[in-house]
């Protein structure tokens, strides 16, 4: 995709063509991550009747650097991907800062977001002072604190994308892949976006579509407790909950698709 | 320990992949001694075989003991994907066929097992696929070896039977300058003693028939993807990498480095290469080779403790000529080994005897405790005359350049009480000098 408010962008499409006759799912990957957090849950979406777009933000993976600094700015850019597709309306599906994005890009435009689905979400997303500390001076330290905390065991079944792979070890070399491409201190930009995001809660009780939860019971990231100013702000919005850390699409990923396809047949 | 931490080695080593059997409880991993997997639809079925889905299918591609074997492996050599085969031998294949086709070229240590030596010197030939092997420690050597169609650089991290410790930063420099990966046999190592992602490979295989396995039983082999090489980057800049960085027509045009960003690799080497070149592990040998892990650091100390006392014994003995051992000031690559070999240079080492090739005979033939065979890694000791059997088909000239006489013989010293294996070997010693 080229062109996104001037810059190359990358677009994951499940494996399948765009076609404009089909209903349209974007995913929205967290901080230090790319399109590929998504593998399972996008292939399957693109194959059972969904264009699917699976973004890479700014500076992130092949998506043109330099990173956007606030979700604000990444809910602007996410629009912007949607008028370059051709895409009046989608599902937005955002994990963690991901969440965000999607939540404040439905308040931007709610008219083109048909449902939400919100993974490892709170709000605020408040990243403690030492974190953000770590990923500015030792980026690598910061991924490894992210890593052991967003995972909540050594050996989830299935493992992800196939039997084989050690799902802890992929995450780890994922940020460690993103940060290697660009090395910009992205790390601590995304956190800080998601740390002086303010208009989670009144993006929140502005949502009228239809809003998915999905959280982690085993989610130190944003454990569930974290997260009940934001579900008590979308009194309408259906909650699930895996068993799983805040890598809940790679610990979980058939109880995680299994919750995203059935919100999203009924409400594409 | 404060702040976060991974598991620890030995914790990985018993839990890594592995929980209590879904089914039955069982703590211990079952073998799952079945063919294919039941589908719970059709729809589950088609997303399983189109990537949909993560699960099992047919045991050829994988199954569900294996999976517990693989995961452990990249977890303990800080890698992102396993996959178990049926020997060693088959995950050097595997590794290579991978990225390697006809007019490939790959640049590999001329140290090697004498298997592998076959296979890049002879059969991938015949195939197309090139080899030239250069001296490990001659790093211009594996500079201007390198063309536009080379695909790897292969070597061994502690080349058999010399034991030359590879400088793995320094070559993997030399491999990602030219955006190529390091592949590395680790055979002699295991992750207990080398972890070579740490310092700069891609790409580990092993013969998990020797340590890992570690009791002699089970033959088997494991490829790990250490996730660390960009392959969508060096293909963009050398065009080397076709096969994980464009569309692929044995799987609807699928883009390996589309699908995952760190692990393309272990994607392709499993979807195609288990499922069409089949050289897959069973998995009762998955489960003996879990069975060994679990316990390869407490093996690895014995093992380095009794070589420890062995190699000392031999070095006052007034029949042996020379020992060559990375722990030793005299083995050339001694300051090498104690950067990348801090906790030890491993088990299986070779020495020379004094006199001819018949006194050589007499030694091997006098040993009780030690058994005479192709093999390292067993927990009963081993010994074997390189010259006449595991590197019979190299050429001398070679055979001379890896370090190897007609008196050499190599010891895989194992488990057993240090003193009955210094009695054997002193017996060994003396007749082997009756004749002379």
């Amino acid at each position: 995709m080229q062109g996104i408010q001037g810059r190359p962008a990358y677009c994951y499409g499940g494996g399948k063509k765009f076609d404009p006759a089909l209903p349209s799912a974007v995913f929205i990957h967290g901080a230090q991550n790319d399109h590929s957090v998504w593998i399972l849950q996008t292939r399957y979406f693109a194959h059972h009747g969904f264009n699917v777009l699976a973004v890479d933000l700014p500076g992130h993976g092949r998506s043109a650097a330099p990173a956007l600094a606030s979700v604000e700015a990444m809910a602007d850019w996410l629009l912007a991907v949607l008028d370059a597709a051709g895409v009046a309306r989608a599902l937005l599906i955002g994990h963690s800062m991901g969440a965000l994005i999607a939540l404040e890009a439905a308040f931007k435009a709610p008219a083109r977001v048909s449902g939400l689905a919100l993974l490892g979400a709170t709000d605020p997303m408040k990243v403690s002072d030492a974190l953000l500390e770590t990923s500015l001076h030792d980026e690598m330290r910061a991924i490894d604190m992210v890593n052991i905390w967003s995972h909540s065991s050594i050996a989830q079944k299935p493992s992800s994308p196939a039997p084989g792979f050690y799902t802890m070890g992929g995450a780890r070399r994922l940020m460690q892949r993103i940060s290697q491409i660009n090395p910009a201190q992205l790390f601590h930009t995304d956190f800080a976006a998601c740390n002086a995001y303010a208009n989670g809660l009144a993006a929140a009780e502005a949502v009228r579509c239809p809003v998915l939860f999905i959280f982690g019971n085993a989610d130190m990231m944003t454990p569930p407790k974290s997260t009940k100013l934001l579900t008590a702000a979308i009194a309408h919005a259906s909650t699930v909950r895996v068993e799983a850390g805040h890598a809940m699409m790679a610990e979980q990923p058939d109880a995680v698709l299994d919750a995203l396809y059935g919100f999203a047949t009924s409400n594409a | 320990m404060s702040g976060p931490h991974y598991p620890g080695f030995d914790t990985l080593s018993l839990h890594a992949g592995a929980t209590p059997d879904p089914a039955t409880g069982a703590r211990a991993t079952p073998i799952y001694f079945t063919s294919a997997f039941a589908f719970k639809d059709s729809d589950h079925a088609a997303s399983l075989f189109n990537m949909e889905r993560s699960g099992h299918v047919y045991s050829r591609i994988s199954n569900p003991t294996n999976a517990v074997l693989e995961e452990r492996i990249a977890a303990l050599e800080g890698g992102v994907a396993g996959i178990a085969t049926a020997s060693g031998q088959a995950a050097m294949h595997l590794g290579l066929a991978t990225i390697a086709g006809a007019g490939s070229h790959i640049v590999s240590s001329r140290v090697l097992y004498g298997g592998s030596h076959n296979l890049l010197a002879y059969t991938l030939r015949r195939f197309g696929i090139e080899t030239t092997f250069v001296d490990p420690r001659d790093l211009d050597a594996w500079r201007a070896a390198i063309r536009p169609q080379t695909k790897v650089l292969f070597a061994e991290t502690l080349g058999n039977p010399g034991l030359d410790v590879l400088d793995i930063p320094k070559v993997a420099a030399i491999a990602h300058e030219n955006n190529l990966p390091l592949m590395l046999d680790s055979t002699f190592t295991t992750p207990y003693l080398l972890r070579p992602f740490e310092h700069g490979a891609d790409l580990v295989l092993h013969s998990a028939t020797k340590f890992l396995c570690g009791h002699g039983t089970a033959i088997g082999g494991l490829l790990v993807d250490g996730g660390t090489f960009d392959w969508q980057q060096a293909h963009d800049k050398s065009g080397r990498f076709g096969e994980l960085c464009e569309p692929y027509d044995g799987f609807h045009g699928m883009v390996f480095s589309e699908e995952s960003t760190v692990a393309p690799f272990a994607l392709r080497a499993r979807r195609e290469g288990l499922r069409d070149f089949g050289a897959i592990m069973s998995p009762h040998n998955a489960f003996a080779i879990l069975q060994g892990i679990e316990t390869l650091s407490l093996r690895m100390e014995r093992h380095l403790a009794n070589t420890r006392k062995v190699i000392e014994f031999l070095l006052a003995h007034p029949a042996v000529e020379a020992v060559s051992y990375p722990e030793l000031d005299s083995h050339p690559d001694y300051q090498l080994a104690k950067t990348l070999l801090p906790k030890g240079a491993g088990s299986v080492f070779t020495f020379s005897i004094r006199g001819d090739r018949a006194a050589g005979v007499r030694f091997v033939d006098a040993l009780k405790v030690f058994s005479h065979l192709a093999n390292v890694g067993d927990a009963r000791s081993l010994v074997i005359h390189p010259a006449s059997t595991t590197h019979f088909r190299v050429p001398g000239a070679q055979l001379l350049a890896a370090g190897i006489t007609e008196g050499t013989m190599r010891l895989s010293v194992g488990l057993e009480d240090a003193d009955d294996l210094i009695e054997d070997l002193a017996r060994g010693l003396k007749l082997s000098q009756k004749g002379a």
